[in-house]
Parts: structure tokens; C-alpha cells; sequence
């Protein structure tokens, strides 16, 4: 399978503290990372890094062999970013949140998404500013861009938090699904991934002092 | 040891350049501001028309001038820094700051003072005043930006972006400052101002302030690089080196310590070349 | 193989700009708070220094550009403080389009809240200053040539500070120096309007400053905004 983000001699230094230096991660289509480790270990930064939010105190990140700096645009238009803000704004609706990300990554809507609020458990919600939902729901406004973006590569920090058991078992499916369509994905969680519908790959970042 | 080496191990380097630079700098700074003090204030010439009182501007140009040259010095540091992210750049931000702020105060402290006996008053909205007056701002400006974050490297960056906009705006705010007093010149007190500015100066004058200028940068330059120093040895305080540094002068002042100790420190300071 | 699709730069300004001004649109009371201040200050003005026309009509072109200065500097951290908190600014970062053109977009949409309103209440301003009405146009004009330069610059302050606790202060002590150039240029050509004389040149001064600014302004905020987000 092809390699599609290839991470090389990663330096990330924050404060006075190194967080990790020389690490290497090439993730191919189809496969899961999971980047493990304890708190404070790095793991968000690293997420960062990947996706060309912060700077690596040295060696580089490229994407299908391009380094991302050179051709952020071609990057960008092929990576979905949710970190630990969900980038909901509260006085937009549900709807209104999920026009704009799609419009601004080149998706086309036909018809306002109904249906992919419908999976993520948002029925009736779709039209009240996001301010009036509860923190799960909100992310579920984030994650439903899962469903609309055909962007290959996902790199997601903690997408699991906030999400009740159904919740979690529907984001294993369309992780699945990505990943058989010649996806990857870069994640973050607290829990172990326990599911029989794909392989993680795990990657473990270790405290240092 | 190794997971140091790549950026940490320029601050070292630094460290030891700026302690063998300071000496070469001080020596000439303190001869030079002791000459152009006792040449200046007791040989020069008193002036025809300010008599005696003239005598500040071996303290007061001096300053002014530096005090630009020194926001120029600071954010062409903010360059280094943001460019190849180096951590020395970086402090060097906050070892300019404080003494280019300084500066800058102390021109328009002695400005003041000068202008009490001969405009008759303390402040007037003379251009230059005023000009000097917003690189203070500008100045404070940095310094409140730098310590406002948590994260000590996001703050220098901030200061250097920051430093980076005002050095090009400067040029801008003279000019309109500049071009603002002419165009409000209505009172007595600047267009006398205006006559007392000499085209030509005395050489007898000229001489110890050209000596001033040099001593006032010699001096400056040595606080910036002593505050520099001591930016790399606090941030840099639980690394061998720079516990080895310290332990030297410990040394030094009271030799309790036992010999293990110190070869310990010799070996790990060598590399230093203190 | 999934591939994503190509988005124009336009399209994405277009959406963001869209976005902003609807979400400023429902929260309407946040946009009109600087308003109201900008038109209290100059208010007070008068009751200061007392209500002689002559007075007022001298020290019109000051006080209602130190006003505007001032009232700009209450709603600048709109720009990006709320984008901040939420995390749509790091998705911002994230849009296959330079951060530049984004962050046009949102210098933009700031302009056309903050300084529309400002510009459509000018003459009640120069009423209540009592400006001799020749000046009134010159008067608009540095306004509408100016408040951009109040935009871009104000959204470098802001991308620096957006990530402090308490970066308001702080906001103004950063701005208001690099803000003095444009502050003269405009009193300049509205009191050479006053007295009679052409303020075509601090105009064309003011509109040079203006196109230095948003051309450059865009590199210090993304410069900034990396430096805030991480």
C-alpha cells in the first residue's frame, strides 16, 4: 500500500521539555495509528506536528512524499483535523456548521445533511444553535464531518471523549469503512480501541523527564 | 546527553563566546565613558548661547541614538529568531529590551532636564521628544508581550513579530511625527527649539561627543551581553554546564568543595572553554 | 482510493465571510456596544470643554478620531477571541487555501461590522462636534480610507494576543503606537479641510498607509495566529 503521511527525526521540545526527538512514522492507506502514551507525554503535539499546526524543533512531515510546507494546499484538501476544540461555532446550527466545513474542503451538497445528523444522533436537533446542546452532542456536530469529508487522511485527538456506548461503537464503523476505502487515520484515545473490525497500529510516546 | 545536543547546545556555545567578548567590550567602554565624561563636561567649550547647561548632550545624544539603534538591533534578532528558530536570538530579545527601554527613558529624561533651563519648561511636543516618546511605548510594548504568555518560547516569537511590525513602522511614525510639528508649529517655544538646532559644531564639542556615542555603545552593549548570559544560565540552570559554570565561581570563593566534586565539574565544564 | 476535491481560494473567502457575518448576526449586541461608546465619548466632549462652536469645530477632528481609535480598540478582540476559544481557528489554519486569504476574510468581515456602522454615523458625529460642513466629506473620507488600516492592524494586536487571559489591556498598549501615523494623517486632512485648504495630500498618505497595511498585515497575523495556537 502506499504511504501516505511519512513523519521523519521528529524533534518536539515544549518549555524546557523534550517531548519526544527522533521518531519515525510512515502511515500507509488503510492503516490505523493509535499514538499512546501518558499525559504530558506529547501525544496532541505530535497530533499538531502531523498536521502541520506546530513546527517539529526538527526533521519533517510529508505527505505522498511532498513535505506538507511546500504544498499545503494539496495537504490540506486531503486531511481532516479534529483536535481537542471541536471548531463548532455555537451560534450556528447544526446544519449551518456542516454546510460550511463541507463547502470549504470541496464537498458538494445536494440537499442540506439530514441524513448524516440522523446517524450521529441528532435528529430534531438539526436546526438550534449549537450553544443550546449539551458537550456530546456538540462533538457529534465535529465527528459528523467524518461522514462528509473525502478527505483520505484523518487525524483525530481523542475523538472518543464525550461519546456514549452507540456513539462510540458508530465511529468504529465508519473508521472501518475509511479504512477499507484506502483511508488512514491518526488518533489519539485513552481507551484501548477494542473492536473486531480493523487492526490498530499503535505508537507509544513515553513521559521523559 | 544526546537529546540535548542538536538546539541546546548553541546557548553553551553562545554562553562562552559572550563571557570572552565582555572583557573586550568593558575595558574600552568604561575608558572611553570616563573620557568622554571629564573631556566633555570639564574641557569641552561652553556653548555661546546655553552656556554651561549644553554639557547634557554628552548623555543625551548618546542615549538617543541607541536607543533606535538598539529596536533595530532587536528586531533583526526577532528575524534570526522566527527564521531558524534559534533559541539565543530569542533571549537576546529579552536581553535588548529592557536596556534599549532604558535608554530611551534616560534621552528623554535628560531631554526634560535640558529643556527646564532653556525653553522654560519640562515637556514640549517637540518632534524628536515625541518620537522618542512612542519607541518607549513600543519598547514596553514588547517587554509586556514577551512575559504575557506562559509558554516562555511563544512569548519570545510574539515579541519578535511584534518587534518585526514596529521596526517598519518606524520609519512612518517619524516622518508623520516629524511632518505633525511642522504643521502644528504655532508656539514660540518649538520655533526656538528649531534656531537653537547648530548646523555646524565645534570640533572642540564634536570630539568628546563622537567619544561619548562610542562609550555609550560599548557600555550597552556589554549590559546586553551580561543579560544575556544570564538569560542562558537561568534557563539552562539544570544542565551540567551550566551547574558547572556556577560551580567554578563557587569554587573559587570557597574551596569546600571535595575533589571528586570538582573533577566532576572540570570534566563536564571543559568543553566550555571558560 | 479516496481523493479529495479541489475548492477554489474565492470559494473558501466567500464561505468564511459568509459564516462570520452570519454568526456576528446573532449576536447583534456585541456590535453595536463600541457604537454606542464611540457616539457617548464625543458626546462627553462638549460637556467637558464647554459648548462654544468655535471651540468644538477646532478640536472636532481630534476628538472624533481619538474616539473612533479608542471605541475600535473595545470590539477588536472579536476578531478572532471567540474563534479561539471554539477551535474554528485552528481549523482556519487547516483550509486548502493561504492563511493569508483567510485571514483577509476575516479582516474584512471585522471592517464591514465594526466600521460600516461607524461611516453611516459620521455626519451625527461632525453634527455634534460642530465641524464646519466642508470638512464633512474630508472627514468621511479618512474614515473610510482609515478604518481598514484599523482592521488589519488591530488583527495583528489581536492574533497576538488572542491566547492570554487578560490580552485587552495589553491590546492597546501593543496598537495604539503603531496607530499614531494614521491618527495625524487624518486630523491633517480634515483640519486643512476646515480651513480651506486641499487635504489631498494626508489623504493620499492615509490611503498609501492603508494599502502598506493590508498587504502586509496578512503575514504578521498568520505569523501571529501559529504563534497563539499552539
Amino acid at each position: 500500500m502506499a504511504v501516505l503521511l511519512e513523519a521523519n527525526e521528529l524533534m518536539s521540545i515544549r518549555g524546557e521539555r523534550m517531548l519526544f526527538s527522533d521518531l519515525q512514522l510512515s502511515v500507509h492507506a488503510g492503516e490505523i495509528w493509535q499514538i499512546v502514551g501518558p499525559n504530558g507525554a506529547g501525544k496532541s503535539s505530535l497530533l499538531r506536528i502531523l498536521a502541520g499546526l506546530l513546527t517539529p524543533q526538527a526533521g519533517s512531515v510529508a505527505f505522498q512524499q511532498n513535505p506538507i510546507a511546500e504544498d499545503r494546499e494539496t495537504f490540506y484538501q486531503n486531511l481532516l483535523f479534529i483536535g481537542h476544540k471541536a471548531g463548532v461555532k455555537a451560534e450556528l446550527t447544526a446544519i449551518e456548521n456542516l454546510e460550511f466545513y463541507a463547502a470549504v474542503q470541496g464537498v458538494e451538497l445536494h440537499e442540506p445533511p439530514y441524513e448524516i445528523l440522523a446517524k450521529v444522533g441528532l435528529v430534531g436537533l438539526e436546526d438550534i444553535p449549537a450553544q443550546g446542546l449539551s458537550a456530546g452532542q456538540q462533538r457529534r456536530i465535529a465527528l459528523a464531518r467524518l461522514w462528509l469529508t473525502q478527505a483520505p487522511l484523518w487525524i483525530l485527538d481523542e475523538p472518543f471523549t464525550a461519546l456514549d456506548v452507540e456513539g462510540i461503537a458508530l465511529l468504529h464503523t465508519r473508521f472501518a469503512e475509511h479504512l477499507s476505502a484506502g483511508g488512514a487515520i491518526v488518533l489519539t484515545s485513552h481507551q484501548e480501541l477494542i473492536t473486531e473490525l480493523y487492526q490498530v497500529k499503535a505508537l507509544t510516546l513515553r513521559y521523559q523527564h | 546527553m544526546w537529546r540535548w545536543l542538536h538546539p541546546y547546545a548553541k546557548p553553551e556555545a553562545t554562553f562562552a563566546l559572550t563571557q570572552k567578548l565582555i572583557p573586550w567590550f568593558a575595558l574600552p567602554g568604561i575608558i572611553l565613558v570616563l573620557v568622554s565624561l571629564v573631556w566633555g563636561l570639564a574641557f569641552a567649550p561652553p556653548d555661546y548661547q546655553q552656556g554651561e547647561s549644553y554639557r547634557i548632550i554628552f548623555v543625551h545624544v548618546p542615549s538617543a541614538m541607541w536607543a533606535m539603534g538598539f529596536y533595530v538591533g532587536m528586531a533583526i534578532m526577532g528575524v534570526i529568531a522566527l527564521v531558524w528558530q534559534i533559541r539565543t536570538a530569542e533571549l537576546a530579545i529579552l536581553a535588548i529590551a529592557p536596556v534599549g527601554a532604558v535608554l530611551t527613558f534616560i534621552s528623554l529624561f535628560t531631554g526634560a532636564i535640558w529643556g527646564q533651563p532653556m525653553w522654560g519648561t519640562w515637556w514640549v511636543w517637540d518632534a524628536r521628544l515625541t518620537a522618542q516618546l512612542i519607541l518607549l511605548f513600543l519598547y514596553l510594548g514588547v517587554m509586556a508581550l514577551y512575559v504575557a504568555f506562559e509558554d516562555e518560547r511563544a512569548g519570545a516569537k510574539a515579541a519578535s513579530i511584534l518587534a518585526i511590525v514596529g521596526v517598519i513602522n518606524i520609519p512612518i511614525i517619524h516622518y508623520s511625527v516629524y511632518w505633525w510639528n511642522t504643521l502644528h508649529q504655532k508656539s514660540t517655544v518649538t520655533r526656538a527649539i528649531t534656531r537653537l538646532e547648530a548646523p555646524s559644531i565645534a570640533p572642540e564639542m564634536l570630539w568628546p561627543l563622537l567619544v561619548s556615542i562610542l562609550a555609550m555603545l560599548l557600555v550597552s552593549i556589554v549590559l546586553v551581553l551580561m543579560r544575556l548570559n544570564n538569560e542562558i544560565l537561568r534557563r539552562e540552570i539544570h544542565r551540567p554546564w551550566a551547574l558547572a559554570e556556577l560551580g567554578i565561581t563557587l569554587d573559587s570563593s570557597a574551596k569546600a568543595h571535595n575533589d571528586a566534586e570538582k573533577k566532576n565539574v572540570e570534566k563536564k565544564g571543559g568543553a566550555d572553554a571558560v | 482510493m479516496l481523493t479529495a476535491n479541489k475548492g477554489s481560494t474565492f470559494k473558501v473567502f466567500k464561505q468564511l465571510v459568509k459564516r462570520d457575518i452570519r454568526v456576528a448576526s446573532r449576536q447583534r449586541s456585541d456590535l453595536l456596544n463600541p457604537l454606542i461608546f464611540l457616539i457617548i465619548v464625543v458626546t462627553l466632549f462638549p460637556l467637558g470643554v464647554g459648548p462654544g462652536p468655535d471651540i468644538l469645530g477646532r478640536i472636532a477632528p481630534g476628538v472624533i478620531w481619538v474616539s473612533a481609535l479608542l471605541s475600535s480598540m473595545l470590539g477588536l478582540e472579536r476578531l478572532f477571541r471567540d474563534d479561539f476559544r471554539d477551535g474554528a481557528l485552528e481549523q482556519m489554519l487547516l483550509l486548502p487555501v493561504a492563511v493569508e486569504i483567510s485571514v483577509l476574510a476575516k479582516i474584512l468581515v471585522h471592517w464591514l461590522l465594526t466600521a460600516l456602522p461607524v461611516l453611516i454615523i459620521t455626519p451625527l458625529l461632525a453634527l455634534l462636534m460642530n465641524l464646519p460642513l466642508q470638512a464633512w466629506g474630508t472627514l468621511w473620507l479618512t474614515l473610510f480610507l482609515g478604518t481598514p488600516v484599523l482592521s488589519a492592524a488591530g488583527a495583528i494586536g489581536v492574533a497576538l494576543t488572542v491566547s492570554l487571559n487578560k490580552g485587552g489591556a495589553l491590546l492597546s498598549l501593543l496598537l495604539l503606537p503603531l496607530l499614531i501615523p494614521l491618527l495625524i494623517f487624518a486630523t491633517a486632512a480634515v483640519e486643512a479641510a476646515v480651513a480651506g485648504v486641499s487635504p489631498a495630500g494626508p489623504l493620499a498618505l492615509i490611503g498609501a498607509f492603508m494599502v502598506l497595511c493590508i498587504t502586509l498585515a496578512p503575514f504578521a497575523v498568520k505569523a501571529g495566529l501559529r504563534v497563539s495556537v499552539n
